[in-house]
């Protein structure tokens, strides 16, 4: 099937393209759109997917609440980010073209299940004329395809409801986008008969579906031609395909594995971070403990518990979770133990935008607790960056004998990405360093164990779990005598711990790499700085301008408390620093009071990534407005925007720019 | 990945050293208010501690906050003094990572049935392996005097000068509705009687729970005083001895049935034929009656049996759990990295 040679039109090559696979949420789009990505990643492709689907588990069918969709951005280059809009729109439903057709450029093509263009499903999309009859998509290419009655057709002499066989028609969608795309379906086919090995009528009516699909491309003559999209210059290597979720689990138990430690892992269901806990429970053959607790204050505490015993606790959790979280993590901070905490970032306040990206809760990782209670925090920057990122907050955790935040969020959960497998040779250890025996001779000689006998190097106390005679002691959360342990109220020595408290955590800058910089060729006057999932959408606006002859450079932040040791000289050499971030503005005041550094904030929080279009908009405004005073539309801290005279904006306490 | 349970400390060769009380002492001072029931628990455990022929290494006593709390800080052994209300979610992070250790979990009344009351029952419902000793003083001590859940009906305190509007829990009752696998009572004022059920409790695989009613002098004085007083005590408590019928009074003279409706009474054991008064049975698996024991006084200051209501055997959670990992292990061999990365479609770049 796969074997296009033969046809009179040779494929047309493309170099990319995006497309946007959007049905019901009970069609089935993310299934399909996933299998599509797995066929392109076994192609070579360069990709990257954006799932986007409703909180709702099956909102009402046909409405534009239930609308579900999954958009792959391949490529024979190295792409950052899923596409700004979909070449090709595949809509089962009204309600799934109405509802992702602004995000159409013109002349994209869109291939609608025109079955399911009826009056009811018209009129629940709130469309009073069918668009596909008057003219309102005439800046479109549109391909009317009888999806749902073919599918139902191939199905007739399999003995399958009709019902039932309807059910098959993302397969079919999915058949006819990889013959367009000069996809094999083959190993979609093998997974079909593995996936439902135990369901064989509907394992036959994907399988029909599927090849219907495929052959209708090849003979129904409605395309000029398919299209090919051929493999991308990748590093050499074995690549998988893996979303940030998967990274994040896979990074614990290499965690557990580099330091011999047992995992265990505490948490509470919540989306986007369930799936963390999914993964993990399946791999009980590394020694992983998973427990899923009675609510998310539990989670973490049965995490740090097992810490306390010599364990690695991790906990994981999103949006409320992580409020929940905040007394036991300030625990965590005065016993000094190893925990790793994993927030999934999600729209918010409350419960928000559950399955919508945002990243607004730097500040609550940096501040959310009551007294001075700093903690490192690390934020992988891509799909599977999460693995490394997790790597190095469980060795922070382990060294340092503190908790760690770890900042994903909902699109990185999610989304996917060609990931280079290291070698696990390469993956850093990490050396537990349990206390072996006492530390401490008191003045009569006796050998005692002393708690908070601090390494002078990294102000890190010994990790002591049960066990070891000689070695008892007392932990708690009053605060605690320098060395002994014991419970001390005394104000000086409060003093004194708070400040080795931070001090420990300010000293990791010096263990940790120098700022990530793309500094691009010349003198760049201006700075883009980041964190976190935006990584991708900035190196693509940082490359679109540049491809336009500015110069500008690229900075991103993986570890976010404390900033590298060479930040504030980065910062000092530009102009200008532009920080996007899907939040109001959270990194640009940290970095505004960190180094009195006029940080241009540049924010959106619509539960989407940002585009590579608005990002290269402002990088041009930015580099426009160079030298002539403020930038447009982003006047001076303290005073209204512009576009909005007299009127009193809530301010972010920085330039406030919004992106598109 | 080794497990901890396992890691060689070199305990295991070695006979366990036999102890004295002062060996699970620990040398800080004892900040309870003079005359605190908490002391004579102290001492009851510590006293016990040697005679239980354990590890002060492989002991960990947990707490939450309250006065009750401060008793990790009191013993030689391994200690964390928590957050309120959490010490069983803490403790059974610990406890399934560890089955090796004997894991203690000291609580009060506001810290478990109050603030912590979701950690409690899930604790007990999955029978994780801790010895839950809840100090009842039906009252909030630390934060000076303002009533608790076990507080009765239109109590007056600080925070409720007009009397209380609450219903209390009763601890018992709400343990075995969790369906707790040991459960039991004793107080402050019988040492032997404190030493005789922690024993037990310790001894019992899974989760333990013991009320221990204890008296502040401070806040709720002489609480129990009608049932546990020296002199009231025969007539007031009553024991309840495995295998026996239960029946209480300086002579023995009264006793408990069952009534046809499965509800047990008092009645005047000289009345009845012996055979007719209730023989107790800890080992029963229904927690039906042991629940009804449990509501046989309405507070302290009725006849209210003492001893151990329940202790029956369930699988325990870390075991379990422990078992899965083993079961996985032996199916598909220890775990390697290297092919948990290739467990997905992957390909290769030349």
């Amino acid at each position: 099937m796969s074997d296009t040679s033969s046809k009179e039109h040779p494929p047309q090559l493309l170099d990319r393209v995006v497309i946007r696979f959007a049905g019901d949420s009970g069609d089935g789009m993310q299934l399909a759109g996933d299998r599509f990505t797995t066929s392109s990643a076994l192609l070579g492709n360069d990709l990257a997917t954006f799932p986007d689907f409703p909180a709702e588990i099956r909102a009402p069918a046909g409405t534009l609440a239930g609308v579900s969709a999954f958009q792959v951005h391949i490529s024979d280059h190295d792409i950052s980010t899923p596409g700004d809009a979909p070449n090709v729109l595949v809509a089962m439903n009204p309600a799934a073209l109405r509802a992702n057709l602004d995000t159409l450029p013109p002349g994209a093509t869109i291939i609608v299940n025109v079955d399911a263009f009826e009056e009811r499903n018209l009129r629940k999309a709130g469309y009073e004329v069918n668009p596909l009859g008057d003219g309102s998509l005439s800046a479109y290419t549109v391909y009317e395809v009888p999806m749902t009655s073919i599918t139902t057709e191939v199905s007739k002499d399999a003995g399958v409801k009709p019902r039932d066989a309807e059910r098959s028609k993302n397969f079919f969608a999915l058949g006819l986008i990889s013959w367009l795309y000069t996809r094999p379906v083959e190993a979609t086919a093998a997974w079909v008969n593995e996936r439902y090995a135990d369901k064989p009528l509907v394992q036959e009516a994907n399988l029909r579906a599927l090849k219907a699909g495929f052959h209708f491309g090849e003979t129904a003559e409605l395309f000029e031609s398919s299209y090919e999209v051929r493999p991308a210059e990748l590093a050499p290597g074995e690549y998988v395909n893996i979303t940030g979720n998967t990274a994040t689990a896979w990074g614990l138990i290499a965690a557990a594995s580099r330091s011999g430690l047992p995992l265990f892992l505490g948490t509470y269901p919540i989306t986007p971070a369930s799936d963390i806990l999914h993964e993990l429970s399946k791999h009980k053959e590394f020694g992983v403990r998973t427990f899923q607790a009675e609510d998310e204050i539990a989670g973490i505490g049965a995490a740090l518990g097992a810490s306390f015993g010599g364990a690695l606790g991790v906990t994981t959790t999103s949006g409320p979770g992580i409020d929940l979280k905040a007394e036991m993590i300030g625990l965590a901070i005065n016993l000094e133990l190893p925990l790793l905490i994993i927030d999934v970032q999600r729209g918010g306040p409350s419960t928000g935008l559950p399955t919508k990206t945002e990243q607004a809760d730097l500040l609550h990782a940096m501040y959310g607790r009551h007294g001075e209670a700093p903690l490192p925090i690390v934020a992988p920057k891509t799909p599977s960056d999460c693995f490394a990122a997790t790597l190095e907050a469980a060795r922070l955790a382990v060294k340092y004998r503190t908790p760690v935040m770890l900042l994903s969020d909902g699109y990185l959960a999610n989304g996917t990405e060609p990931w280079r497998l290291p070698e696990i040779d390469e993956l850093p250890v990490i050396d537990p360093g349990f206390a072996t025996g006492t530390n401490h001779v008191d003045g009569d000689g006796v050998a005692a164990f002393w708690p908070y006998l601090r390494d002078p190097d990294t102000l890190a106390r010994p990790w002591a779990p049960p066990g070891l005679a000689g070695l008892e002691h007392r932990i708690g959360g009053l605060e605690k005598e320098d060395g002994t342990g014991n419970v001390n109220y005394d104000g000086a020595n409060h003093e004194r711990m708070t400040r080795l408290r931070a001090a420990k955590i300010a000293g990791i800058a010096n263990d940790i790499p120098p700022t990530e910089l793309d500094p691009g060729e010349g003198d760049a006057a201006i700075l883009v700085i980041g964190w976190g999932s935006t990584y991708g959408a900035i190196a693509a606006g940082v490359q679109r301008a540049r491809a336009r002859g500015h110069q500008v450079a690229h900075a991103h932040l993986d570890h976010l408390n404390p900033f590298p040791a060479d930040l504030g000289d980065v910062l000092s050499r530009y102009e200008k620093v532009l920080v996007p971030e899907v939040n109001l503005g959270q990194l640009s005041r940290l970095l505004r009071a960190e180094y009195l550094v006029d940080a241009i904030s540049f924010t959106q929080v619509k539960g989407v990534p940002f585009r590579a279009a608005s990002m290269e908009s402002a990088i041009l405004e930015l580099i426009n407005a160079r030298g002539v005073g403020p930038v447009p539309g982003g006047p001076s801290e303290g005073a209204p925007p512009a576009e909005h005279p007299g009127r009193t904006f809530p301010s972010n306490g920085s330039n406030g720019k919004v992106a598109d | 990945m080794t497990d901890l349970a396992d890691a060689p400390t070199g305990d295991q060769a070695v006979a366990v050293p036999l102890t004295t009380r002062k060996d699970w002492s620990s040398d800080q001072e004892v900040r309870w208010c003079p005359g605190c029931g908490d002391y004579s628990i102290l001492a009851a455990v510590q006293m016990l501690m040697p005679e239980l022929g354990v590890r002060r290494e492989r002991t960990v006593f947990l707490s939450g906050i309250g006065c009750a709390a401060r008793f990790p800080y009191y013993m030689n052994t391994y200690g964390l003094h928590s957050i309120h209300g959490r010490a069983p979610a803490i403790a059974t992070g610990l406890a399934a990572t560890r089955p090796d250790l004997d894991v203690w979990v000291v609580t009060g009344d506001g810290d478990s049935l109050s603030i912590g009351g979701n950690h409690l029952i899930h604790a007990l419902r999955r029978n994780i392996n801790i010895t839950i000793l809840l100090f009842n003083n039906q009252i909030y001590g630390l934060t000076k005097g303002q009533y608790s859940p076990t507080s009765e009906v239109h109590k007056v305190t600080k925070s409720t000068p007009f009397g209380s509007l609450e219903q209390p829990f009763n601890p018992l009752s709400l343990a075995l509705g969790a369906e707790a696998t040991f459960v039991a009572r004793t107080h402050d004022m019988d040492r032997k009687h404190m030493m005789e059920v922690f024993r037990r409790a310790h001894a019992h695989r899974g989760a333990s729970f013991v009320e221990i009613y204890q008296n502040c002098n401070v806040f709720n004085d002489g609480a129990f005083e009608a049932i546990t007083g020296k002199d009231q005590r025969a007539d007031m408590l009553i024991p309840l001895v495995h295998g026996a019928p239960i029946r209480f009074g300086t002579e023995g003279q009264r006793g408990v049935v069952m009534r046809t409706d499965g509800t047990v009474e008092i009645v005047d054991a000289t009345s009845v034929d012996e055979s007719e008064l209730l023989v107790h049975d800890e080992h029963r698996d229904n927690p039906g009656l042991a629940f009804q024991l449990s509501h046989l006084a309405a507070g302290p200051t009725e006849p209210t049996p003492v001893g151990i209501f329940r202790d029956v055997e369930r699988p325990e959670y870390g075991t379990e759990m422990r078992r899965q990992v083993d079961q996985v292990i032996e199916r598909r061999g220890p775990g390697d990295l290297h092919h948990l990365l290739r467990s997905g479609s992957s390909w290769t770049v030349e």
